[in-house]
């Protein structure tokens, strides 16, 4: 019992200095990639190629001026940016990062809480962080931020349909809740992707994690020119560092959500790795790079995104959630219940 | 040590307990109705822990995505559409009614603990090994076995309340502000 | 150490009194409704504790359709609300008593 609350907690602790890591990293990567992409050098002057830029950030968030307005109600104006990086970082619970490695002959598993109903699971914290966003845009006092929460309120449940649909065609190809089953039945090669068999769901989904996390060109509740900053412009140092990172890690979650669900996890295709009689451990471990790296290739498709695409209005937005994603999610989902049906082979076949 | 030996259940309940019956008095005697909406939603993910402890994990899953992440999510809608500046003139109701609901309440709850001591006998739990009672798997089947016309049932009445909603709100849109001067 | 299904029903029905208490006493038709949904909540958790002491699925298929119930209700409550709140501008319940204003 002791053994498995230890496994647990190093399991935590390690995934969240890993991911709070990411999330810093992150703002690098995004102005280095930005620069690149504008013909600019980006951040050069603090550590070599701007590397400690993040801590640099860092520090000037931390001696930053805490204004809080006098229309704000405190406690709410307090809570919301906490709530949103909760419930941001608690979606990392459920993804399994590898199969599985052994320390000292115990086999532990590479996810920190591999539940029955991790796609559940996933929705209800997708559920939850539209709460973080019209808090803060309601405790803020001002007028801005009420419109940029209702606003970011209205596109997150919007898309949240589409995202949940998108995954009940992967569900039924899974048979299982678990994403550990989910990511198992994606073995073999890339035609056993989910992203291959069901290109319109992963696609929805795609789209959907964009407006789940206020990336652009969904970002118009966060937009600059828009409603000067949406819902944290009232917000100053530290709580405004906290909804920074808190995008950064929805944009980790959701990444890693897509690369278990529709990229096939953590499987490396054709190469059979306990055939060439690797050790568990190295397998374990293996698998773990493998899913990074294609939660990187993620995060830079994220941000090549952001810099390449305009922002859309906010009509167009809500069209596109409701008029275009939505009968996209359902069609996908026609497309599975028929295939299952008729017993196509790359679609499983629902065999329980 | 197993984990059940451990008071651990009692715990979470102790506490878990404490926080809704915090915040549904929030919820019932804030001003703000703001803060009474997020003390619902306090109090809803609480009953979605409750419901964990009691074997029903899809169940908790539920409540979470459709009552404290929809139904809330409407709620706060509407509260801070109507921007009611509660903390100026809340309406109050009279110091008579506000004790006769404090009665009423206190009936209330000495029928139930009487229902509850009368019916004493059938809680000799059965100690039900079923490992599967609770998962999405044991309600699917039931519900799609036993209760499937009321399974298509809800589904149309989900899609009437829409409608409803919709014409109710769309309706009045387009009657005239009455403080507005007529063009 | 598993709470005894009393306790669970003992919440269940406080839960239920704060509600009752809610409804009776508040004037704003908002706060109403939220009392309204503590009280079909604390019906669920009553369902969900008989679930398990008596190991029946068919209680949480129950609790199921409570809730998809409630959130018909809560959608066209609130739409009739918002339209009354167009019309008078408030939302306390001691503005809508009369028929016709």
């Amino acid at each position: 019992m002791t053994a498995v609350l230890i496994e647990a907690g190093v399991k935590v602790a390690v995934f969240l200095v890993l991911l709070l890591t990411v999330v810093a990293y992150m703002v690098w990567v995004e102005r280095k990639v930005s620069a690149a992409m504008q013909d600019r050098p980006g951040p050069n002057r603090v550590g070599p190629m701007g590397l400690l830029q993040p801590l640099a950030d860092g520090l000037k968030f931390l001696f930053k001026e805490d204004i809080v307005p006098a229309n704000a109600h405190k406690p709410l104006y307090l809570l919301a940016p906490v709530l949103t990086l909760a419930a941001a970082l608690a979606g990392f619970a459920v993804i399994p990062f590898g199969s599985s490695i052994e320390i000292g002959g115990r086999n532990i598993s590479l996810a920190i809480a591999d539940v029955n109903m991790g796609i559940l699971y996933v929705l209800a914290l997708g559920s939850l962080n539209v709460y973080g966003l019209m808090i803060a845009g309601w405790a803020s006092g001002s007028k801005y931020s009420l419109m940029g929460g209702l606003r970011a309120g209205a596109q997150v449940i919007s898309y949240e349909l589409s995202m949940g649909v998108s995954l009940i065609g992967v569900l039924m190809v899974t048979g299982s809740l678990r994403l550990s089953e989910v990511v198992q039945l994606q073995a073999g090669g890339f035609w056993h992707w989910n992203l291959v068999t069901q290109p319109i769901a992963g696609l929805v989904f795609f789209v959907a994690c964009f407006a789940e996390t206020n990336r652009l060109p969904f970002d118009l509740p966060e937009a600059e020119s828009e409603l000067v900053a949406g819902y944290h412009t009232e917000y100053s140092s530290m709580k405004f560092a906290m909804f920074f990172m808190a995008e950064y890690a929805h944009m980790v979650t959701v990444s890693a959500l897509m690369a278990a669900l529709f990229l096939g996890g953590w499987h490396l295709p054709f190469f059979d790795l306990q055939q060439a009689g690797w050790s568990v451990t190295a397998i374990g471990l293996t698998h773990m790079a493998v899913f990074a790296a294609k939660i990187a290739f993620l995060l830079v498709l994220f941000v090549w995104v952001r810099w390449t695409l305009p922002r859309f209005r906010y009509d167009q937005l809500m069209d596109l959630g409701w008029k275009v994603l939505f009968p996209l999610a359902l069609a996908n989902l026609v497309y599975v219940g028929i295939g299952i049906a008729m017993g196509l082979p790359w679609l499983g076949g629902f065999t329980r | 040590m197993s984990l059940e030996a451990l008071p651990l259940e009692m715990i979470v309940f102790v506490v878990t307990a404490v926080v809704a019956v915090v915040a549904a008095l929030l919820v019932v005697l804030h001003r703000n109705p703001v803060v009474n909406a997020v003390a619902l939603i306090v109090n809803l993910a609480c009953l979605a822990v409750f419901f964990l402890l009691l074997r029903a994990p899809f169940l908790a899953a539920v409540q979470v995505i459709v009552y404290a992440g929809a139904i809330m999510v409407l709620f706060l809608f509407v509260i801070m559409l109507l921007d009611l500046k509660a903390e100026l003139h809340p309406p109050r109701a009279g110091a008579f009614q506000r004790v006769m609901a404090v009665f009423a309440g206190a009936a209330f709850l000495s029928l139930m603990v009487l229902a509850m001591r009368r019916s004493r006998s059938t809680f000799a739990m059965k100690e039900v090994a079923d490992a599967g009672h609770g998962t999405v798997e044991r309600v699917a089947e039931e519900m799609f076995r036993n209760h499937l016309v009321s399974f298509e049932l809800a589904s149309v009445l989900l899609l009437v309340a829409m409608v409803g909603a919709l014409v109710i709100a769309r309706a009045f849109a387009e009657t005239p502000d009455p403080q507005e001067p007529s063009a | 150490m598993r709470p005894p299904t009393e306790w669970y029903l003992a919440i269940a029905a406080l839960l239920f009194t704060i509600g009752v208490v809610g409804v009776l006493a508040r004037r704003n038709a908002i706060v109403i409704f939220m009392s309204i949904e503590l009280m079909l909540n604390a019906v669920n958790l009553t369902l969900v504790a008989y679930a398990d002491s008596f190991g029946a699925s068919d209680a949480q298929v129950f609790v199921f359709f409570v809730m998809a119930v409630a959130a018909a209700e809560a959608a066209v409550g609130l739409a009739i609300i918002l339209a009354i709140f167009r019309r008078r501008r408030s939302t306390s319940v001691d503005d809508i008593n009369l028929l016709k204003w």
